[in-house]
């Protein structure tokens, strides 16, 4: 794995554990991130990855391992990191019966700023999150990209450093999605660090620079999301699908094509370097596929090959 | 129209860097703030409920069944009715209002709309959510026992300002049951215990902790249970300052009692809480 050292780390852990009893939803851990940076957490659920962005989040008690946040303790120096970070919880906390900027400045006055800062601050993050016309409307029958823009905008209220969002956009539509994109990219170019969690790949893509691949609260991989496709996937996907209840009677037929074939239940998955010449030889071999699809790999291919399973079930 | 780039402010606790952190009174009171702005939203619901239940237990019981008791035993202890039972009333409401804001409305912030969760994520702590939740509540406490004592007053329900000490002991009854159940309800997944709560525990004692009828009158193995629960202490506190029949050394026990209560609540509730909220 990739080391990362430097004064501009923000964020480091070792040996990072959760445990819930007996179960250890986060089975100790190496990361470290750098200020600027956008770091993914890339996982299906169950990985680990909310209980990892609660214990970096400073509400929820390591178990065991180090963690560190700007230099300090979450265990002795909590609520001080807390008034440096900015927290999009996987499920939105928004009071619905108030309105769009109440919501605002009364979270600001939890960070203890004044009530003149919070106002002119609500304000201004009511423009990025495109919310100015709906500032005095109740939050409750917002739609939710709306509503989870609103989360954004009030977790950058105390001008956060490291910016914490658990699956930022699950659940949305995907125009939503792109707008809410579209916000992060902002915040990142601006300097904010990101440190996000995600089960979708165009997401971790999109966002990440750097990403950690998790799986039974375990770092299998750690990387770009170019290195990391370089490294365990090939740089095109031939998709196969057969007119069959089971694929694998057709992975025989394969064999030889590519560099490696996936079977799953509905398709068959043939890693190659070039998909277009593969094709051409399962076509010569008289194989006759209901359809087939040449793609680019992307960050599912390498959590297949790393687990064995497809993320989203 | 959008901003290309993310504002940023001066002022300390807007800034990067370290912040200067929040005194204590400055974490509890943005989450008195808060409370402060729901119930700016909410209060006519609340009030109109507030007036008329324990108007209607003054018309029934101290309006109706007092002429009865009064012409027939000359009052209670000779004192007339109204003006023995307005006072415990006042004490009962306190119970009834502690009961309303510690139930739903905590296991909300706790597992519905999760604003304990929003909280928990900024740089406050379990204790400042629980003192300005809790001190809220005083608020509630004070404003329903002021609008009832106002009433019962043009009724005739009390015969001397002493009266007014009534407010206090009631807010202080009121919190000797908030307290330990925000203990309570920080344990619940779901409303069965408020429901068992409401009906086998709040309604009996409402019936027999000396509000209607004093304790004596019931029988002997029953008045134990009467002094071990808050609201007869609360009861009997409250009828002694209106009614100015005060005995110091039980007077103090009573209170004593009370502040018990808030105490072992306190610790409690800090627990569950804890338990709870930070996992």
């Amino acid at each position: 794995m990739a080391s990362v050292t430097g004064d501009d780390i923000l964020l480091s852990a070792t040996g990072l554990t959760k445990t819930f009893g007996d179960f250890r939803a986060v089975d100790g851990i190496d990361f470290a991130v750098r200020k600027g940076e956008a770091f993914g957490f890339l996982g299906p659920n169950g990985a680990g990855k909310s209980s990892t962005m609660r214990m970096v989040g400073c509400v929820s008690p390591v178990s065991g391992g180090e963690l560190r946040l700007f230099g300090l303790d979450p265990a002795t120096d909590g609520p001080a990191i807390r008034a440096r970070l900015g927290v999009v919880p996987q499920r939105d906390t928004l009071d619905e019966e108030l309105t769009v900027e109440e919501n605002l400045w009364i979270y600001g006055r939890y960070f203890g700023l004044s009530r003149r800062e919070v106002r002119s601050r609500a304000a201004e993050l009511l423009d990025f999150a495109q919310l100015t016309d709906r500032a005095g409307d109740r939050v409750e029958p917002l739609s939710g990209g709306m509503k989870r823009r609103l989360t954004i905008a009030r977790s950058l209220i105390n001008s956060p450093e490291i910016l914490l969002l658990d699956e930022p956009t699950t659940g949305l539509d995907p125009q939503a999605r792109h707008v809410l994109w579209d916000r992060l990219f902002r915040l990142k170019r601006s300097g904010v660090t990101l440190v996000l969690t995600t089960h979708y790949m165009d997401e971790a893509e999109q966002l990440c620079d750097r990403l950690v691949v998790m799986d039974h609260g375990k770092i299998v991989a750690e990387g770009s999301p170019r290195q990391l496709i370089e490294e365990y996937s090939t740089r095109e996907v031939l998709e196969l699908r057969f007119d069959a209840e089971d694929h694998k009677d057709f992975a025989e037929q394969v064999t030889g094509i590519g560099k490696r074939v996936e079977v799953l239940p509905d398709r068959l998955l043939v890693y190659t370097d070039d998909g277009d010449e593969a094709a051409a030889v399962v076509h010569s071999r008289g194989i006759a596929p209901l359809s087939s699809l040449v793609r680019r790999a992307t960050l599912e291919d390498v959590f297949l090959h790393l687990t064995g399973r497809t993320l989203v079930d | 129209m959008s901003a290309t780039t993310v504002p940023t402010l001066s002022g300390d606790r807007a800034h990067h860097g370290v912040r200067q952190p929040l005194s204590t009174s400055e974490r509890w009171g943005a989450v008195f703030e808060y409370l402060l702005v729901v119930y700016k939203r909410t209060w006519r619901g609340s009030i109109i409920g507030r007036f008329l239940s324990p108007l209607f237990f003054l018309l029934s019981m101290g309006v109706g069944l007092g002429s009865l008791v009064d012409d027939r035993a000359g009052g209670v202890d000779g004192v007339p009715y109204l003006q023995f039972v307005v006072p415990a009333i006042v004490a009962t409401q306190a119970m009834w209002v502690a009961m309303g804001e510690s139930t739903y409305q905590v296991l909300g912030y706790i597992k519905w709309n999760m604003g304990y969760h929003a909280m928990l994520a900024t740089p406050l702590g379990v204790r400042d959510i629980l003192i300005g939740h809790l001190l809220s509540i005083v608020g509630h406490l004070t404003v329903a026992t002021a609008i009832f004592m106002g009433v019962a007053a043009l009724f005739g329900g009390f015969s001397s300002w002493w009266a007014l000490l009534s407010l206090p002991v009631a807010v202080l009854t009121g919190m000797a049951f908030t307290v330990p159940l925000f203990a309570f309800t920080a344990r619940q997944e779901g409303d069965n215990g408020f429901n068992i709560l409401f009906r086998w525990v709040m309604t009996p004692l409402m019936l027999f902790s000396g509000t209607f009828f004093p304790i004596t009158q019931l029988p002997v193995w029953m008045q134990p249970v009467a002094w071990a629960t808050p609201l007869w202490h609360g009861v009997e506190s409250s009828r002694m300052v209106a009614t100015g029949d005060v005995r110091w050394g039980w007077l103090a026990l009573h209170l004593l009692v009370l502040v018990a209560f808030v105490v072992v609540g306190w610790l409690l509730a800090v627990r569950s809480f804890s338990r709870r909220l930070v996992t």
